[in-house]
């Protein structure tokens, strides 16, 4: 059993039970309706997503048979998308979330997404995933995959092995190798093969998303005024709780009512906002940044955008994804990759979006991200960009602080470039 | 430093001095310091290498002198001078989040590599593993400020709990494949670096170096398995990883392994434990903090606490105490690949489902309790601790308990909170025992095994 993509069966897709919940009428059909309210309507629906909780699997949209957790940065959703099973990107509790039993298991020094991503696993709130899949991102997150395997037997529970060294030949085949590995262990949790036609359908699905992706991001760095960070983030961050074909319809859609926005620009300073990769900064700081800034790119949930150009559709579904993974991919603080240093993509992220400063954020207790937090900003005091240097928590519910601090950086940088 | 054979010991004519590994080992570590020193003075290409996953093996087949860096930065806090070198770091920009290590080698950096143990010298390379991720961050710290590359040298790890790769099965021989593309890879930039041709013959004799130094290390680490136990793992055991690093593949990290295997199999002989009076075994989870670590001893032994086992002593000395990891030195660079593959899924990664380990190491040592050093600033060893202690505790029966502190940093050191919670937990261990205080050696059985 495997997810019809939305090329293939539309009007299937329509029908299902994801489709009625974007809210009716179907795109084609908007009419004489307020774009502006359809816009809210769908910004809400992705909102209720953030808050709300892993689909069960009575709840699943037709042809799905599970769910498959895993955590930040970069997973091949596609090998289990192909398998039948929706991707969800656990990302944590946010700051609705109260912790009473991860304390007992992860210590106090631990970052906040590890420990409510523990909490939610204990709490039961993620007992119907058939499996987690970590990564070698940080040592925190490797050790999920122990925690996992100690409380949840029952789920596959493994760390997926992306390869740090992407530079050394071999790094495709070793890649692909880990791949197909992965793919025959779900085979074996599911009880029936993933077959190479289910994947490039899979591989079809996501590369329109990709597409669709790139679309926001291109319109967020020429038009800023017709979609804020948040609403940009509340689109993306829709995919981790939706199939893919889903949110390309309803990227579909959202693109052509912000495109058509009629919004005036407004004096607001250019920035780039950077530290977002894993840990995810609570709603109100990405609002507090769009109140006295334009963020005309951004890291944030970097994983989910990470192959940079459409997969081939041609060879070995398993080998293009590898070959992707490898030759095409963003960056962010936890990849190694001699081709882009960290100061190499923070300035292209800077030129290419004509930004007039940065905002170099890192989580709290996030060893990478504060890491780079330094280097970043001793890089842009060297080449003399303006920056505003910003500690958060997942769990954080006061922004008093912050969003004078914001407002202070945005008039000296108008200040500054009047 | 020599790889050839040296009589480390200048005996006076006749006699056969005691070898004292304490001592021996000192001599050794102050050659190694003074080899640093003057390293760039005799032309040698200087390599930054870490204690898991490192390639030593090829780096001495081109004659690298080389860097430890986390032995430099521990090397701060034996000292007690890493306090100054943590504020310099901190006041460049680094948080008090940061791995005490990396931070104590960012204020080396800034004084201009100013140790208190001599000059360290400026890498050329550096072999940076995926083991410990902080690792690949540090290296980019060489990379920024001291023009150093660095080479990620990615090792598959173990996926997932009850991982077992056997040799020469299909998932050795992927990952084995994978990581001897990256030493040929590795290869070719030391042949650029240092304008040397490989000699797979040198390689091959490192790894018979290694070998014979690997097998002593292993009866070694056995012997503590005697009761009484010869050696502390967290006192005596540090001196011996630390030769186990810094000697490896050498005439003289064999000489010293080989006379503390006779020595310490002497000792066993004649039934004569570290302590008189050893009451209770332990076995230590995590890293010690370095700037107290004879006091941390001191708070155990003085209750007749010894620390039998720690997984400290497999996974910061390469791994490589995991059984079968002997070199097939007439394939010496597919072997090298094929063990380094095993002794990271086996030695290192598997810190990450360390209940595996520490459940089969409580028996082997046959323990009474276990004790956990969560370390603040160290994610490798402390992420999933206090999980771990609950899983042991509740399918084991086992008595534990958890202390906290840094590895490094003396802020988080508190003598009185740490000393209460070790008495605290020797008075329920006697409790438990039915023991009085000054008996020896009291047995607890281990209840029940993994599920």
């Amino acid at each position: 059993m495997t997810p019809q993509p939305a090329d293939e069966n539309p009007a299937a897709l329509h029908r299902s039970a994801e489709q009625a919940a974007l809210g009716p009428p179907p795109p084609a059909e908007l009419g004489a309706r307020d774009p502006e309210q359809r816009l809210t309507e769908l910004l809400e629906h992705c909102n209720d997503r953030r808050l709300g909780p892993v689909p069960t699997d009575d709840a699943l949209p037709a042809g799905y048979s599970g769910t498959f957790g895993h955590f930040p940065v970069y997973f091949p959703e596609e090998i289990v998308h192909a398998g039948g099973l929706l991707p969800v990107n656990l990302l944590g509790g946010g700051n609705k979330l109260e912790l009473k039993y991860a304390d007992a298991h992860m210590g106090s020094f631990i970052c906040s997404i590890c420990r409510s991503t523990t909490e939610m696993g204990l709490n039961g709130s993620l007992k119907s995933l058939t499996g987690f899949v970590t990564h070698p991102i940080c040592d925190a997150a490797k050790h999920l995959g122990g925690i996992w395997a100690r409380n949840f037997p029952e789920q596959l529970a493994q760390i997926l092995y992306l390869p740090q060294n992407p530079n050394t030949p071999g790094a495709v085949r070793y890649t692909a190798a880990e791949y197909q590995r992965l793919r025959g262990d779900v085979e074996k949790q599911l009880g029936r093969p993933i077959d190479d036609e289910a994947l490039w359908r899979s591989i079809r699905t996501y590369n329109r998303n990709r597409a669709l992706l790139r679309e926001l991001y291109a319109l967020r760095a020429a038009e800023p005024w017709k979609v804020s960070c948040t609403e940009s983030y509340l689109l993306l961050r829709a995919r981790t709780r939706m199939p893919a074909e889903t949110h390309n319809l309803l990227l579909e859609e959202a693109l052509g009512l912000l495109r058509a926005r009629k919004r005036v620009a407004q004096d607001k300073p250019r920035v780039v906002f950077v530290g977002g990769f894993c840990e995810q900064p609570p709603l109100e700081m990405l609002e507090a940044i769009d109140d006295t800034c334009y963020v005309v790119d951004d890291d944030l949930l970097i994983g989910l955008r990470w192959l940079t150009a459409d997969v081939p559709e041609a060879g070995d579904p398993v080998w293009a994804l590898a070959e992707a993974f490898v030759e095409h991919a963003a960056a962010s603080p936890v990849q190694h990759d001699e081709r882009k240093t960290k100061e190499a993509y923070l300035m292209d992220m800077v030129r290419g979006s004509r930004a007039d400063a940065v905002i170099v954020t890192a989580a709290k207790f996030c060893e990478p991200g504060l890491d780079e937090q330094v280097a970043w900003s001793k890089h842009l005091d060297a080449v003399s960009v303006r920056h505003l240097v910003l500690e958060f928590e997942e769990k954080m519910t006061s922004f008093e602080q912050m969003a004078m601090q914001l407002e202070t950086f945005a008039e000296s940088l108008l200040f500054a470039l009047a | 430093m020599s790889t050839s054979a040296a009589d480390p010991t200048q005996a006076p004519e006749g006699a056969v001095p005691e070898f004292n590994a304490q001592k021996e080992g000192q001599r050794l570590f102050k050659d190694w310091y003074g080899g640093l020193e003057h390293a760039k003075e005799r032309g040698q290409y200087v390599a930054n290498v870490f204690v898991m996953g490192n390639a030593v093996e090829i780096l001495r087949t081109f004659d690298f002198q080389l860097v430890f860096p986390e032995i430099n930065s521990l090397q701060m806090g034996v000292r007690k001078v890493s306090e100054e070198y943590l504020r310099d770091s901190e006041d460049y920009g680094y948080s008090p989040d940061v791995c005490s290590y990396v931070k104590a080698d960012v204020g080396l950096i800034l004084r201009q590599q100013k140790h208190p143990a001599g000059t360290i010298p400026k890498a050329d390379i550096a072999i940076v593993s995926n083991m410990c991720s902080t690792f690949i961050k540090w290296g980019e710290i060489w990379e920024r400020m001291l023009d150093t590359p660095s080479f990620v040298l990615d090792l598959p790890g173990q996926r997932g709990s009850s991982w077992r790769v056997r040799p020469g099965d299909a998932q050795h021989m992927a990952d084995a494949q994978w990581i001897e593309a990256q030493f040929r890879d590795l290869i070719g930039r030391c042949e650029k670096i240092t304008g040397k041709r490989f000699d797979m013959d040198r390689l091959a004799e490192v790894e018979d170096r290694v070998n014979r130094m690997v097998h002593h290390w292993n009866n070694v680490m056995a012997l503590n398995r005697a009761c009484p136990a010869p050696y502390n793992a967290m006192l005596d055991g540090l001196t011996y990883i630390g030769i186990m690093n810094v000697y490896r593949g050498t005439e003289e990290g064999v000489q010293f392994m080989r006379q503390l295997d006779e020595q310490l199999s002497a000792k066993v002989a004649r039934g004569e434990g570290r302590i008189d009076n050893e009451r209770f075994r332990l076995l230590f989870s995590g890293t010690p903090c370095y700037v107290s670590m004879r006091r941390l001893v001191e708070l155990f032994e003085s209750w007749g606490g010894v620390f039998a086992y720690s997984d400290y002593l497999t996974f910061a000395a390469g791994g490589m105490d995991a059984g079968e990891l002997v070199y097939d030195t007439s394939r010496p660079l597919e072997s090298l690949a094929e063990i380094t593959a095993l002794a990271a899924q086996r030695g290192l990664s598997n810190q990450f489902f360390a209940h595996e380990r520490l459940a089969q190491q409580l028996r082997e040592y046959d323990v009474d309790g276990i004790v956990f050093h969560g370390i603040k600033s160290c994610r490798f060893v402390s992420s999933g601790m206090a999980d771990t202690r609950n899983y042991l505790t509740e399918r084991l029966k086992i008595p534990s308990l958890y202390i906290e502190s840094d590895l490094i940093d003396p802020r988080y050191w508190s003598d009185a909170q740490i000393k209460n919670r070790v008495d605290a937990f020797f008075e329920s261990l006697q409790q438990r025992s039915g023991g009085a205080p000054g008996d020896t050696k009291i047995r607890l059985p281990v209840v029940g095994g993994p599920s």
